[in-house]
């Protein structure tokens, strides 16, 4: 058995309920309810934690829990993003695979603490294998009596519903999952009102990513200040990261906050071939690229990243040795986000198909010295100016591989070819 | 109230208002494309960004809820190139050849762009492509690289009219508005969308290259089409009505129009117009002068005043022609001698003598919408009344409940909160029930009812503001009194008004114009019963507008003398001796009286054509020939003037019923028929226009009954039937409608092509064809 709190793998045999519960799994969920923890009580040790949000935003899960209203004469619901579409994130993946009862333990223990009776798991739409297994999960956990009307025999009532997507990478903004789930065209919604007020079919619905609930039953169990403990201040607990690119041993890893990327990378088995670091993107593909030297001195942890110019978003870290042009890399990166916006808003609509045709012509040796400035000021004129952070997510590469390799883009407009 | 500050202007407004409507109040303008008053707030366009003191980045004023002391700026540096950038975005991808699409002149887009547009643009790759879409003869999708996806048109649909036809469709650039797997838009305000549409991609299909917007001369005018009075602006090139918009009344049609009302005016110009005065003699029809044809009319009814007595002289007149039409033909039979005129066609019961005003809709339009319960009895609703269902609409949306009693039970597209659905001789019943309930719940007793009329009884007796709202159908029943004498009682009990929604434009100002019997004279119904022997039609097609066809066209071959006042060749050919072309409401001024008793008097908004001439004018030279006298009128408004200056018209609007004898309807053997006039069979205008015709609201019509009640007759949904009803029988397509009450034949009426049944009410039989 490995040392991890969330990760495990397919050796680990945690899919299997009684596996999972000789490692003591659900003693949370029944410490929670046998000791009648109050809902203050728990959201007290998240809050305890610095657990934050772990799906790209990093906000504050205990803060989040808050703010659902209370006394409320109603559905409340608990919504489970496992919608993770963002290029180089294949985190929770892993956890729905190998530790599903975690997270039906960390949803059990998420909806009581915030009033809610039923809860949704959207699952991405491409990974078809992880939706089978929480449904095989979900089904013997009922069986079990950890999820339905009387929870371990106890008065909490709370149900799971595993909900496949269709592999739109929007519905993994938190209003366009709820459209998708309520089966409308996943597009996000205009914020206010949030979801904490008007969410799922319109009742008060948190929505928290599948690492971030994974992480509630050892909080709960361990407390939350032994959490905040292993990582950094500001950046509690322990992450996953998804190393990929151009590694010897790509893959997912447990680490504290804080740990130093230099410390990742030689999980990850170092640069393949021995080859010279070039750049890292940290955080996911929508987060700004930070050329490699910088990336050596850097902690992977919110602030540090965030003070050397990106962010650590998913915790994908996209690793680019120096054979990568970074033409070509902008242009498959500024393609996808072309293709996946969901068409709403004017900007981002219109936008994401001129940054991703101007890329394109530049690698394709038809790129003019203008373009540049061009593809600076549409950014500009994109980020920001939307619903949802689709359009930042759209403009942050751009802008980012121009700061640190405009010179690259410089040569391919002249030249015709690469640099590298 | 609130302080704002916007662009340095300090604005004290209303607390609850967003940026853009705090703006707009304010006489700001804040460029936009999405943003619609009366859709809900999509946010998406963009093109609203504007600066707020203290926030990061722009806001779009159309979510923005406006909040006390909030500093705006709508043209610093920042929102200017917030706008402008959005502005460029939606120009990249659209069609920049203003010179050749349909809308030039009269764009959003193309007024927008000269305000934030660059002169030049930096966009130089290829542009994209969005196929054409056909949904249907009067919205054209013929353009739909020109749409810029604000999604007006699908808000509309789906908030508005209450049905979501068009959607957007897939992701990103190939984001498109389509129409569900291809098919028609059908809904009976989608022309709305047209309006609404803020670039080229949907137009109105009739109008398209017909003539720029800055050709046309506007005139104001009122819809002939309906009782609501909506007010149209009536557009006209060459002496052509070319295109009908709606001027915005938020008392009446709000901002828009049914398709009735805004496509009819292409029956103007049909064909079949009268143009030339026409006299049948020795069985032929030869065009005559104007004066041969009068005298050949006024020496006819002279004729027969002198030998068989004015009491064998009738008028009939539908109830759109207008009140100084129906005023005169009243007094010009009057100045005969005769008190037989009527324009109640469809009505078969009469309250005549026993109510003392015009039946009216008992309250404003306007307050429809502040209900919160309403019972329509006996109502086609959305087809009667799109506008009025539009607002009922809303007022559901805002909490309203909504309870209907009607003998069919069709889709009104909102939520209904009761309903009872029963044959039409069970009518009375059922609101002899909601009666009794009502009375025990206001005294607290308890009383025998089925739970559906306890329900309606307990959302009456709420409290708040409650309308019964008698239909069509409930006025053309055959115990239309009783049950306006119900409605009264349910009014009283619910402490609400009760009133008439009314089928034509001037179905209160006929009774303000006296276009009634008097205690001597005959009904409509009574005078095509005992045939007369002169009869004089003002804009009636007497086998689609009348009660009875059989009746009335029976009636009208066996009279010795039939003048019809027509805009129209029509069947009249079959049974007239003249024929005297009139104008319709787009040639002459006049006057429509509406539901709500609202007073709205237009002017021709082109010259008649050919040698048609206004009604008044033709009926005053008509007076004139047989020496009536007090026919000197100059001008309509002079009509005009004399019914209505001595008239309180608010005092002569009353619902009020007395003496009326509850009996039980005999019991009906066998089917009966219920019967609706279809949106587009209502009137000869409507009739005559060809995309109104084209839709699928005006499909030909078919024979519904509850599917048990087809396999009596040995049928399945499908198979045509012989419909039979006194002489006459029609062979129809049968179609199964399990929500129609047993016993029931639904078949409509005011259709050629089952003009040559009986009654809309009564016994029908139904056998395999």
């Amino acid at each position: 058995m490995s040392a991890n709190l969330i990760l495990a793998t397919a050796a680990d045999g945690l899919a299997d309920l009684d596996t999972y519960i000789k490692a003591g799994g659900y003693q949370a969920l029944r410490k929670v309810l046998s000791t009648n923890m109050s809902q203050d009580a728990i959201i007290a040790e998240v809050k305890a934690s610095g657990l934050r949000g772990r799906g790209g935003a990093g906000f504050p899960t205990g803060l989040k829990w808050s703010f659902m209203p209370r006394n409320y004469d109603g559905v409340k619901y608990l919504v489970c993003n496992s919608d993770e579409g963002e290029p180089g994130t294949c985190k929770d993946r892993d956890i729905l695979r190998y530790n599903p009862h975690l997270l039906i333990e960390g949803m059990a223990i998420a909806a009581y603490a915030i009033g809610a009776q039923a809860g949704y798991n959207y699952i991405h739409g491409e990974i078809f294998e992880a939706y089978d297994v929480m449904e095989t999960a979900c089904e013997t956990a009922r069986k079990a009596g950890y999820l339905g009307k009387n929870v371990l025999g106890f008065d909490f009532e709370f149900d799971l519903f595993n909900h496949m997507g269709y592999g739109a990478y929007v519905c993994g903004e938190e209003t366009a999952l709820l459209e998708s789930i309520e089966g409308k065209k996943g597009q996000p919604r205009f914020k206010p009102p949030f979801p904490a007020n008007y969410g799922l079919y319109g009742k008060p619905t948190t929505i928290n990513n599948t690492e971030t609930l994974a992480s509630i039953p050892w909080i709960i169990s361990n407390g939350g200040q032994k959490f905040a403990d292993l990582g950094v201040p500001n950046s509690g607990g322990i992450k996953l990261f998804s190393v990929s690119g151009h590694v010897n041993n790509p893959g997912n890893f447990e680490v504290p906050m804080g740990t130093p990327f230099r410390e990742l990378l030689e999980m990850a088995g170092g640069v393949r071939g021995g080859n010279k670091l070039k750049a890292v993107i940290p955080g996911g593909s929508s987060m700004p690229v930070l050329p490699g030297d910088i990336m050596m001195e850097v902690n992977m942890d919110f602030d540090s990243i965030q003070k050397a110019g990106s962010y650590l978003g998913s915790g994908a870290v996209i690793v680019m040795d120096e054979t990568t042009c970074m033409v070509k890399a902008l242009e498959r990166l500024a393609y996808f986000y072309f293709e996946e916006s969901c068409g709403q808003c004017t900007p981002c609509r219109e936008g994401t198909g001129w940054l991703y045709r101007i890329v394109h012509r530049i690698e394709h040796g038809d790129g003019k010295p203008e373009d540049l400035d061009l593809l600076l000021d549409l950014c500009e004129n994109i980020a920001g100016r939307t619903i949802c952070a689709l359009g930042d997510a759209a403009a942050w590469p751009v802008q980012g591989f121009l700061k640190h390799y405009r010179k690259e883009f410089e040569y391919h407009i002249e030249h015709k070819r690469c640099l590298v | 109230m609130i302080n704002i500050e916007i662009d340095g202007k300090r604005i004290e407004t209303e607390a609850g208002l967003t940026v853009i409507e705090a703006a707009h109040k304010a006489g700001i303008t804040i460029p936009h494309f999405c943003y619609h008053k009366k859709l809900s707030i999509a946010g998406n366009c963009r093109m609203c960004l504007v600066q707020v003191e203290k926030a990061p980045k722009p806001l779009p004023a159309c979510a923005t809820p406006a909040s006390e002391g909030m500093k705006i700026f709508t043209k610093s540096e920042q929102a200017l190139k917030a706008q402008k950038g959005v502005m460029e975005f939606l120009l990249i991808n659209h069609p920049l050849d203003c010179p050749i699409c349909d809308q030039g002149g009269e764009c959003t887009l193309q007024d927008v762009s000269v305000g934030y547009g660059g002169g030049a643009s930096r966009y130089q790759e290829e542009k994209r492509v969005v196929l054409s879409k056909d949904i249907g003869p009067l919205v054209s999708a013929e353009e739909m690289s020109r749409c810029i996806n604000c999604t007006r048109c699908v808000r509309f649909g789906n908030e508005i009219g209450g049905q979501l036809e068009l959607g957007q469709a897939f992701r990103g650039e190939h984001a498109e508005i389509l129409s569900f797997v291809s098919g028609t838009v059908d809904s009976e305000l989608s022309g709305n969308m047209i309006d609404l549409c803020p670039v080229g991609a949907l137009t109105s299909k009739p109008f398209r290259y017909k003539a720029r917007s800055w050709e046309l001369s506007r005139r104001r005018s009122v819809s002939a089409h309906d009782s609501l009075g909506s007010n149209l602006a009536v557009q006209t090139k060459s002496n052509r009505v070319l295109r009908v918009l709606p001027i915005e009344n938020e008392d009446i049609n709000e901002c828009w129009l049914s398709d009735k009302d805004r496509f009819a005016y292409e029956g103007l110009n049909s064909p079949e117009r009268l143009t030339k005065p026409m006299i049948k003699q020795d069985g032929k029809w030869q065009e005559v002068e104007w004066k041969t044809a009068l005298e050949y009319a006024a020496n006819g009814l002279r004729h027969i005043a002198n030998g068989a007595g004015a009491e064998q002289i009738a008028a009939l007149a539908t109830g759109n022609s207008t009140l100084e039409e129906l005023y005169l033909v009243q007094k010009l039979m009057r100045g005969i001698g005769s008190e037989n005129v009527d324009f109640r066609l469809r009505q078969i019961d009469f309250a005549d003598g026993k109510q003392e005003g015009a039946p009216w809709l008992g309250m404003s339009i306007a307050d429809i919408s502040r209900a919160d319960s309403l019972l329509v009895v006996g109502s086609f609703l959305r087809k009667d009344h799109p506008l009025l269902a539009a607002r009922i609409r809303q007022a559901v949306k805002k909490g309203a409940q909504l309870n209907v009693i009607h003998s069919v039970d069709d889709d009104l597209l909102m939520k209904v909160e009761n309903k009872i659905i029963v044959a039409p001789d069970a009518l009375v019943a059922a609101l002899e029930q909601v009666v009794k309930a009502l009375d025990a719940e206001k005294n607290g007793t308890t009383v025998e009812v089925s739970k559906e009329v306890a329900a309606m009884a307990r959302s009456l007796s709420g409290g708040g503001c409650v309308g019964i709202l008698l239909g069509n159908f409930a006025q053309q029943h055959p115990q239309a009194r009783q049950l306006q004498a119900l409605a009264q009682k349910i009014s009283a009990a619910a402490e609400g008004g009760f009133g008439f929604i009314g089928e034509a434009a001037n179905s209160v100002g006929g009774y303000l114009a006296q276009a009634t019997p008097g205690a001597q004279g005959l009904n409509a119904a009574a005078m095509l019963e005992s045939p007369r022997k002169a009869y004089m039609l003002l804009n009636v097609e007497a086998e689609l507008d009348c009660a009875n066809p059989q009746q009335a066209l029976a009636a009208l071959k066996a009279a010795d003398l039939v003048i019809a006042m027509s805009a129209y060749k029509h069947q009249a050919t079959d049974y007239a001796d003249v024929m005297l072309p009139i104008a319709p409401f787009t040639e002459t001024s006049g006057t429509f009286v509406s539901c709500e008793g609202r007073v709205q008097s237009f002017k021709g908004a082109v010259k008649p054509l050919g040698e048609a001439r206004p009604a008044w004018k033709v009926l005053r030279v008509l007076a004139n020939l047989m020496n009536v006298n007090g026919f000197d009128y100059d001008t309509s408004e002079e009509v005009r003037d004399e019914v209505l200056n001595d008239l309180d018209v608010a005092a002569k609007l009353n619902n009020a019923i007395s003496e009326v004898n509850m009996q039980a309807a005999p019991a009906s053997a066998g089917l009966q028929r219920v019967s609706d006039v279809p949106i587009y069979a209502t009137d000869s205008i409507v009739r005559r226009s060809a995309p109104l015709q084209a839709t699928a609201d005006a499909a030909n019509p078919q024979v519904y009954m509850h599917s048990e009640e087809l396999s009596k007759v040995g049928v399945q949904s499908g198979a045509q039937v012989k419909v039979s009803q006194g002489q006459g029988s029609v062979t129809l397509n049968a179609v199964a409608d399990d929500k129609l009450p047993m016993g029931v034949v639904r078949v409509a009426a005011g259709h050629s092509s089952t003009a040559a049944l009986g009654a809309m009410f009564g016994s029908i039989t139904v056998e395999r064809a």
